[in-house]
């Protein structure tokens, strides 16, 4: 049983909680509602935490263990939140046999995130995802909403390394 | 019912319209394989061991989910059968950690046993580098994965006829693994340590955690007098590890059994449950009398107590603040018997022999040491357990003479005698209640409207110009509903009795275990409870507890009157609401 209780701490705001609510009581009842639901709830909060999965639970009366069976059989759904920068390297076939697979390793070296994982501080998340259209940019990735394409090992440190720097200047800016 | 024809192996086979093939073929004297298959609990075709041949279906069928048609032809043994069949158990195997040498499941484990009978002779696709999964967070419990064939029947017993639904399948494809949520430990999640989930699993995945080490250190100590007591439910069941028939009653085979091992003295727990008749008796009438905290609930199971302070909080000033009989010996051995014995407590080791594996949970619940820093038991061993230590010492047990329970704490009611069985306790508090209400004798002895094995009964009184309405639930799901039924105002009681194990103790976590076509078709609760009616009726002289000599003698040297001070102090205990997702809720608060 591995152990996929992620490390960030749960932040969840009344909205997000009162959203959660009007989506369950709008499917409470109807044969399979836990679907529709769980898709919802990871549209409010990004993710499926335990928290979320228990309110979830709770509202649909279906015990938490079902919840996490659905939560945990279909790849859709996360239970690690994103970063402040979500890197995502897709895997498809032509990004793969293009060396995809050594870049995943060169970025979570150079983040201190596992692919798939999350940095504690929530700064950094990898993600390796199945193809995503774009195999003549191969092997290409995505830095939150931007695609880099035709890459070389080596080449996307400086390019993350930028992203970080820019959150981290965001972050301070906030906190002034 | 209406009956349709078949053809079973090119003979005519008539059976009920609906039954699977499966049903179908039992009838005709045929015992199909199954390994996932556990009847009205797990019918979900998974595991592929009891596929069958049928005329004209493109792929073969899984029997246990397949239903018969009029004209269908079936076949049980062709070579396609019986290469698919073992086929299927090879791969299980693959990834089966198979120390079956030291397995604790050897010759009762159901992979095993198909496999011999398959002629699996040699392991074509073994994974050598399986490491064992051992999960063992609470006190009941050990949880092997490298074990787990994910044929669900603990997932399925634990949700649909527990109610508590603490594991289930995660994750998907070879990943697939039977637990908690967020890979959580057992201890972190609501289980109430039932252990039904163990008496289901087809191999060793889940056994009850061994305390038997304990038992022979105590054993092994000059300085301890250790003392046996066993729960009604035991000595019904105890037979079956030596393949004695269910249903057959070895009481005093276990108690010379006992001696032999070497306890000092060897008593009933039947006597503990006499008195806890006098004490929640007592409660009852006064509840009776002042109208508070009705209905009230009995407290001998602990698997039903946890449920309740972790799934109906609400009902918690209903529960009967009586200890458990298991745990009301054990106060009594540690202070009336240490004192009439002089023997310090301390030095005391009561070692409890249980159908039960909540039972080893409930001994480090809070306000359970009658004497301060002294345990009421000591450990708690299951039937399975006992079972172990007597094959363990060599003992011809089907050739033992019968002995007796040590008189002091050993002669127990027919009253006492029936708490095994769902039902029991209330006929057991009914003889009393009923006599000291009405102040006459009873006209007859049996309350026929409480027993019998429905999941909830319910049954009617009138005792001394009122009503007194009673209902009685055997596993949680029952006791979930017929609590969901007051809480909603449709029902009302003046008594409740839970089990949390349908049948009651009979058929509790801690019995031997019988394969799943022996369960899915014979109803062991019934089994092994009319053993315990009959030996309840047989071999008693007295039936009703409050006329029982050693509990008149207890309360007069000692106790005092039922319900007293002194009684409180020894006999009662508290209860208190405990967070339906601990895990979390321990993460929350800090």
């Amino acid at each position: 049983m591995p152990n996929t209780k992620t490390s960030v701490p749960f932040v969840g705001t009344t909205e997000q909680a009162a959203k959660l609510q009007a989506v369950i009581q709008r499917h409470k009842g109807q044969r399979g509602a836990s679907m529709p639901v769980l898709q919802e709830a990871q549209e409010i909060y990004g993710y499926l935490p335990e928290e979320v999965q228990v309110m979830v639970a709770e509202g649909l009366d279906i015990p938490l263990t079902e919840i996490y069976g659905i939560v945990s059989f279909y790849s859709q759904f996360i239970l690690e939140p994103k970063g402040k920068t979500h890197i995502a390297v897709c895997m498809g076939t032509a990004c793969y046999v293009r060396g995809a697979g050594d870049i995943l390793d060169d970025i979570a070296n150079h983040t201190c995130c596992k692919s798939g994982g999350i940095t504690d501080d929530g700064s950094v998340s990898i993600e390796a995802t199945r193809c995503i259209g774009a195999c003549g940019l191969a092997p290409v990735l995505t830095i939150n909403n931007d695609v880099y394409g035709k890459l070389d090992r080596g080449q996307i440190e400086p390019i993350i390394d930028e992203y970080l720097e820019k959150a981290k200047a965001e972050e301070a800016a906030e906190q002034e | 019912m209406s009956m349709i024809n078949i053809k079973l192996n090119n003979m005519d086979l008539a059976c009920p319209a609906g039954s699977t093939i499966l049903e179908a073929a039992r009838t005709a004297g045929i015992e199909i394989p199954t390994l996932c298959y556990l009847k009205e609990v797990n019918q979900i075709g998974a595991c592929r061991v009891c596929v069958v041949e049928v005329k004209g279906a493109r792929t073969l069928v899984a029997a246990c989910v397949y239903p018969v048609s009029e004209g269908m032809e079936v076949f049980t043994n062709t070579t396609r059968v019986r290469e698919a069949r073992k086929k299927t158990l090879e791969l299980i195997l693959s990834n089966h950690r198979k120390d079956c040498l030291t397995c604790v499941r050897s010759q009762n484990c159901e992979l095993q046993k198909l496999c011999i009978e398959h002629g699996v002779d040699q392991v074509r696709f073994a994974d050598d580098e399986l490491k064992a999964e051992i999960e063992a967070s609470t006190a009941h419990l050990v949880r092997d994965n490298s074990k787990c064939v994910l044929c669900r029947r603990c997932v399925s017993i634990c949700k649909k006829q527990q109610d508590v639904a603490v594991i289930g399948a995660n994750d998907r494809g070879f990943a697939t693994n039977i637990g908690s949520p967020f890979g959580r430990t057992l201890g972190e999640m609501a289980c109430v340590s039932c252990g039904q989930c163990i008496i289901v699993c087809p191999t060793a995945a889940l056994t009850e955690k061994d305390d038997t080490e304990k038992a022979y250190a105590a054993l092994a100590d000059p300085k301890k007098h250790v003392i046996a007591i066993t729960a009604p439910a035991v000595r019904v069941a105890l037979g079956e590890c030596f393949g004695m028939p269910m249903g057959t009653n070895v009481e005093g085979k276990m108690v010379a059994s006992l001696r032999r091992l070497g306890f000092d003295k060897v008593f009933d727990v039947g006597v503990g449950a006499d008195f806890t008749i006098m004490e929640e008796g007592t409660e009852m009438m006064q509840r009776l009398e002042t109208g508070e905290n009705l209905p009230i609930i009995t407290s001998c199971s602990p698997g039903w107590v946890r449920y309740c302070e972790q799934y109906y909080p609400e009902f918690i000033k209903n529960l009967s603040s009586c200890k458990s009989p298991q745990q009301m010996t054990g106060a009594l051995i540690k202070t009336y018997y240490a004192q009439k014995m002089n023997i310090d407590p301390k030095d005391i080791f009561v070692v409890s022999v249980m159908p039960c594996t909540a039972k080893k949970y409930e001994i480090w619940r809070p306000n359970q040491q009658a004497v301060t820093g002294c345990n009421d038991i000591d450990v708690v061993v299951t039937t399975r357990e006992l079972g172990r230590m007597i094959s363990n010492a060599g003992l011809m047990f089907t050739n033992l003479q019968d002995e007796e329970f040590d008189p002091m704490l050993g002669i127990s009611t027919g009253a006492g005698y029936t708490f095994g069985v769902t039902g029991g306790v209330t006929e057991a508090a009914l003889r009393t209640v009923v006599e000291k209400l009405t102040g006459k004798e009873l006209e007859k002895l049996v309350f026929e409207e409480v027993r019998g094995y429905d999941g909830i009964k319910e049954a009617q009184y009138d005792v001394a110009g009122r009503t007194v309405k009673i209902a009685i639930a055997s596993g949680l799901t029952n006791a979930g509903n017929l609590l969901d039924s007051i809480k909603s105002g449709e029902a009302n009681y003046d008594m409740i009795e839970v089990m949390g194990c349908p049948g009651g103790c009979v058929n509790g976590g801690g019995q031997p275990i019988q394969t799943g076509f022996v369960q899915s078709f014979n109803d062991l609760r019934e089994i092994r409870g009319s053993a315990l009616y009959k030996g309840a009726t047989d071999s008693r002289h007295l039936h009703k507890s409050h006329e029982s000599p050693i509990v008149k003698e207890v309360y007069s040297e000692c106790l005092g009157e039922p319900g007293g001070e002194k009684a409180h102090h020894w006999l009662h205990t508290t209860y208190k609401e405990q967070p339906k997702y601990p895990g979390l809720a321990a993460e929350q608060k800090k």
